[in-house]
Order: C-alpha cells, then sequence, then structure tokens
C-alpha cells in the first residue's frame, strides 16, 4: 500500500503503461516541432480531430478514430502545401484552415444539440484506455522510432537550409510531409486520452524546457524525453491522490519544469 | 591554411543555354558560360536580376533547361560534378540546440546525431573547420556564432567532400569590413590551393575588382563577361548600376 495503492486497479496499470509510451513519444517529436516552429501547425491539427469525427459521422463510418486520423493527414499535407505556396504568412494560413475546419466540425457534431456526446475528446480521459488501445500507441511509438533513428538528421539538415539539404541530396519536401504525417497520427493517436484542450503543451513543454538548458542535439533530446516522462508519471500518480483529471495535473508539472529550466538557463547563461 | 590537392587548372564546367521560368514568367534565359577550375567566377547584377535562381539551377533544385557540362579538358571526358554550397543565411533562432558538430553531421552524416556524437565524424569535421582556423567552434551553438564564424563553418561544410564547384550566395551578409577582407582573401586562397571552381554572388564591387578572375554581369541572362576591367567599364555594367 502507500505509496503505489494505484497500481492495484487494472485502470491506473492501463493509463500508466500509455503514459510511458505517450510521454518518451511526445518528448522526441516535440523537439522537431519546436525547432521548426511548428507549435500553431500541431495546435491546429489537434484541434481538426473534432472535425474528423464530424467528417466520420456525416460518412457513416462505424469508426470515428479512421476517420479522424485519415483526415488530420490530409489536413496536415493541406497545411504544408498551401503554407509553401501562398504569399501570407504561415501563422495567418494555418489560423484560417485551423478556425474553419473547427467551425465545421462543431456545426455538425452540435446538429441537433448532441455535441455533449463528444466534449469528452475536448479534455481526455487516460484512465479509459483499454490494452487494445494501447498497442495502437505501441505501434505509432515504433513508426516514429524507426523514422527518428533514419531521418532525423534529414529532417534538421532541411530546418536549417532548404537549398543547402538540396544540395546534399535531401529531398526537403519528402521530409516535411512525412513529418506532419507522423504528427498528425501521434497527435490522432494520443487525443483521446490527452484532450485536444492540452495535447498541445504536453509536445511544446518538455522540448521548450530541454531548449532552456541543452546545448546540442543529444542533451536537447535526453532532456526533453526526460522532463516528458517525469511529468507524465508523476502526474498521473498526482491525480490519483489529490482526484484531478490526469491531462491538466501533467501539464501543469510541466510548466512547473518550463519556469524551472527557463530561471536556471539564464542563471547559467546557456 | 593547409593545401588538400593541387590545382590542375584541367577542368571545365560548360553551362549551355541555362533557362529558368517560373509559370510565365522568364526568371533567366540562354545563359553561357565557361568555368574554369581554380577561377573565381562572380555574378553581379541589380536585385531581382535572377542571381539566386541562377545558383539554385545549377544546384538542381530549380527545374532548368539547358545543360550544365563537367569535363576534362585534356581528354574531354565527362564526369561527375560535385557542388559545395554556401547559403545566404541559416534559418535558425536563438537558444537553438543545434552545436556546429550536429549541423555538420545532419548534413555529412547518416548516423542520428540526437543519439550519438561519433569519434570518427567529429574528426572528419575538425580537420574541415581547423582548414578555416574554426576547430575551436566544433561544441558551439550555431546560433551563438557571429557573423564571420559562421561563415566560416559554413565554408568548411561546403568543401567537406571536395567539390569541384563551389557556390557562394551572398556570404557576406552581416560581416564588418575587416571581416570581408579575411573572407576574399580566404575564397582567394581555397581557389588558389585547391581544385577548385567557385561561383560567388556579390555585392561589394570594390572587392569584386580586387579578387574576381571573371566577372559575370546578370539580368535575365548574361549582359557581359570577361575580367572584372572589361565589365565594369562596359556599358551595359553602366546601364544596369547607373553609373556614369
Amino acid at each position: 500500500m502507500g505509496m503505489f495503492a494505484w497500481l492495484q486497479y487494472d485502470f491506473m496499470r492501463f493509463a500508466f503503461l500509455a503514459v510511458l509510451i505517450i510521454t518518451p513519444l511526445f518528448g522526441l517529436m516535440g523537439t522537431m516541432v519546436v525547432n521548426r516552429k511548428m507549435a500553431f501547425f500541431s495546435d491546429a491539427l489537434g484541434h481538426s480531430a473534432l472535425t474528423g469525427i464530424a467528417v466520420g459521422v456525416v460518412l457513416g463510418v462505424g469508426n470515428t478514430d479512421f476517420s479522424m486520423a485519415v483526415f488530420a493527414i490530409v489536413f496536415a499535407l493541406l497545411l504544408n502545401q498551401i503554407s509553401s505556396r501562398v504569399a501570407a504568412s504561415t501563422d495567418t494560413v494555418i489560423s484560417v484552415f485551423s478556425s474553419c475546419s473547427i467551425a465545421i466540425g462543431l456545426a455538425i457534431l452540435s446538429k441537433g444539440g448532441n455535441f455533449s456526446k463528444y466534449s469528452s475528446i475536448l479534455v481526455g480521459d487516460i484512465l479509459s484506455i483499454t490494452p487494445k488501445e494501447i498497442l495502437s500507441l505501441v505501434f505509432i511509438f515504433a513508426v516514429t522510432l524507426v523514422f527518428w533513428l533514419f531521418c532525423f538528421n534529414k529532417l534538421l539538415a532541411v530546418s536549417l537550409n532548404r537549398t543547402l539539404a538540396g544540395s546534399r541530396h535531401i529531398s526537403a519536401a519528402w521530409m516535411e510531409n512525412l513529418f506532419a504525417v507522423l504528427t498528425a497520427l501521434t497527435v490522432m493517436a494520443s487525443i483521446k486520452w490527452v484532450g485536444i484542450l492540452i495535447i498541445n503543451a504536453l509536445l511544446i513543454l518538455p522540448a521548450a524546457s530541454a531548449r532552456n538548458i541543452s546545448e546540442n542535439m543529444r542533451e536537447y533530446h535526453f532532456f526533453s524525453v526526460l522532463f516528458s516522462m517525469f511529468s507524465g508519471v508523476l502526474g498521473l500518480i498526482i491525480s490519483y491522490f489529490v482526484n484531478v483529471a490526469t491531462g491538466p495535473a501533467i501539464v501543469i508539472l510541466a510548466s512547473a519544469i518550463y519556469f524551472t529550466t527557463y530561471v536556471w538557463g539564464r542563471k547559467h547563461n546557456l | 591554411m593547409r593545401k588538400m590537392i593541387k590545382p590542375c587548372g584541367l577542368h571545365c564546367i560548360k553551362v549551355k543555354h541555362l533557362g529558368v521560368t517560373l509559370g510565365q514568367q522568364v526568371i533567366l534565359e540562354d545563359i553561357n558560360l565557361h568555368i574554369h577550375c581554380g577561377s573565381l567566377n562572380v555574378v553581379v547584377g541589380r536585385n531581382g536580376a535572377g542571381k539566386s535562381t541562377f545558383i539554385r539551377a545549377v544546384l538542381g533544385e530549380t527545374p532548368h533547361t539547358g545543360t550544365i557540362e563537367f569535363k576534362d579538358r585534356e581528354n574531354g571526358r565527362i564526369q561527375k560534378l560535385k557542388m559545395g554550397y554556401v547559403p545566404q543565411s541559416l534559418n535558425i533562432e536563438k537558444q537553438t540546440p543545434v552545436s556546429v558538430y550536429d549541423m555538420i553531421a545532419s548534413y555529412h552524416s547518416s548516423l542520428p546525431v540526437f543519439l550519438v556524437k561519433s569519434r570518427k565524424m567529429q574528426e572528419k569535421i575538425l580537420e574541415c573547420l581547423n582548414i578555416f582556423e574554426a576547430g575551436y567552434l566544433l561544441d558551439k551553438q550555431v546560433c551563438n556564432l557571429s557573423g564571420g564564424e559562421l561563415q566560416r563553418v559554413l565554408l568548411s561544410m561546403a568543401i567537406m567532400d571536395s567539390p569541384n564547384l563551389l557556390l557562394l550566395d551572398e556570404p557576406v551578409s552581416g560581416i564588418d569590413q575587416n571581416g570581408m577582407e579575411l573572407f576574399y582573401q580566404t575564397i582567394y586562397q581555397l581557389k588558389v590551393d585547391y581544385d577548385l571552381a567557385i561561383i560567388l554572388i556579390s555585392h561589394d564591387l570594390d572587392y569584386v575588382k580586387r579578387y574576381a578572375d571573371k566577372v559575370i554581369l546578370l539580368d535575365k541572362t548574361i549582359l557581359r563577361q570577361g575580367n572584372a576591367k572589361e565589365v565594369f567599364q562596359s556599358e551595359e555594367f553602366a546601364e544596369v548600376f547607373q553609373v556614369k
């Protein structure tokens, strides 16, 4: 009993497992999302989940998780395409498309006053995850790891200078699109457990904290994954004892880490 | 600076009828150029003349018509052209945890930089950085480098694979007078010591006059090419730069 009393419940054990997969995954992806200044992009992706569900409902797809993932991938690729072609700033383009898609999603889902049925996705509930759903997380984690091992250098090269990457025979468009698709899949696979409102915080905060105190890519990744897992596991335990929703507990901890590293980094002139 | 390859002066890069059209707009047309190894070729022209597009077309990033050949002048054998490129700037914010090692390794190695710092790669990078007396920058964050330091790092990276052709797109922005002099001396040294043809885009006409072997005046097409004196005294030059 005592400190580990929460492990006696199945739902807590599953949630614990899910946290152990989601947090390192987000820590890893976050490094590049922050580096490439894609925070707003990933936020828009999260919001598009609603539209994905709505599209699934309209088309009569039984499994709305599927329509959500497909819609997110299409949405991510479309945003990539448009931001590289339209002269307006990327922020504006993303904002326009994001608002439009949320509005469509909300309109469809709220038809007939039924929105409360879907409101759980706003906050998310990691305690309701099932072993089968954990397996799909494991799958995405594995895909991300493989992608990271083989493509991270190229992705970094493209983010520093596209033409320079091109001169080394690295295809910028391929890398950018693959990364966007992977971000979409990651966000969609976890959104039911983390919630639309805070999923972006989980993606951005650990990497942003790591940036405060890192000088190279190895430190950056190490601290990002460490902070992510630490706030994830501790947040889950705290939420059990204090009886608050898990997602917010994790994000509060991650924010605390951000401010601490910020002050520490300033003090040590990093 | 240490010598790596002896200059031979026997290779030649031929650009034939190169043209670039974006949508309906003709950006470049009928560019014909001979570039010899061991020579510094400077492209000058007003803003929007297509200078950067020309470099990107040579690199193969921008689709173009016409051909680029790399030939042995003695027996006319065509070889594969290796190019090094030094960009105008990098897309990097303050506080980005990318060290000089990380950056160079990301372009030149397949070992993931977030996982390991390979000793072999590190030695290879140091060797190139040392050519430009920049070895001490290896573990510095790229975003904290001064303009001159970044330039030396980018140059080291560009010549890492011993290219035949080095392309530099206005790489002297944000550099003071001393740094400028140093840069042109470095480029001059590179040209003399290595089997290297250099194409440089520049606005610093004083330096161009002193260092360039060949000046190319570009405005959609080549208006004039030749040594600095010829081009600078030409009518076309006076027209483009409004000198009397």
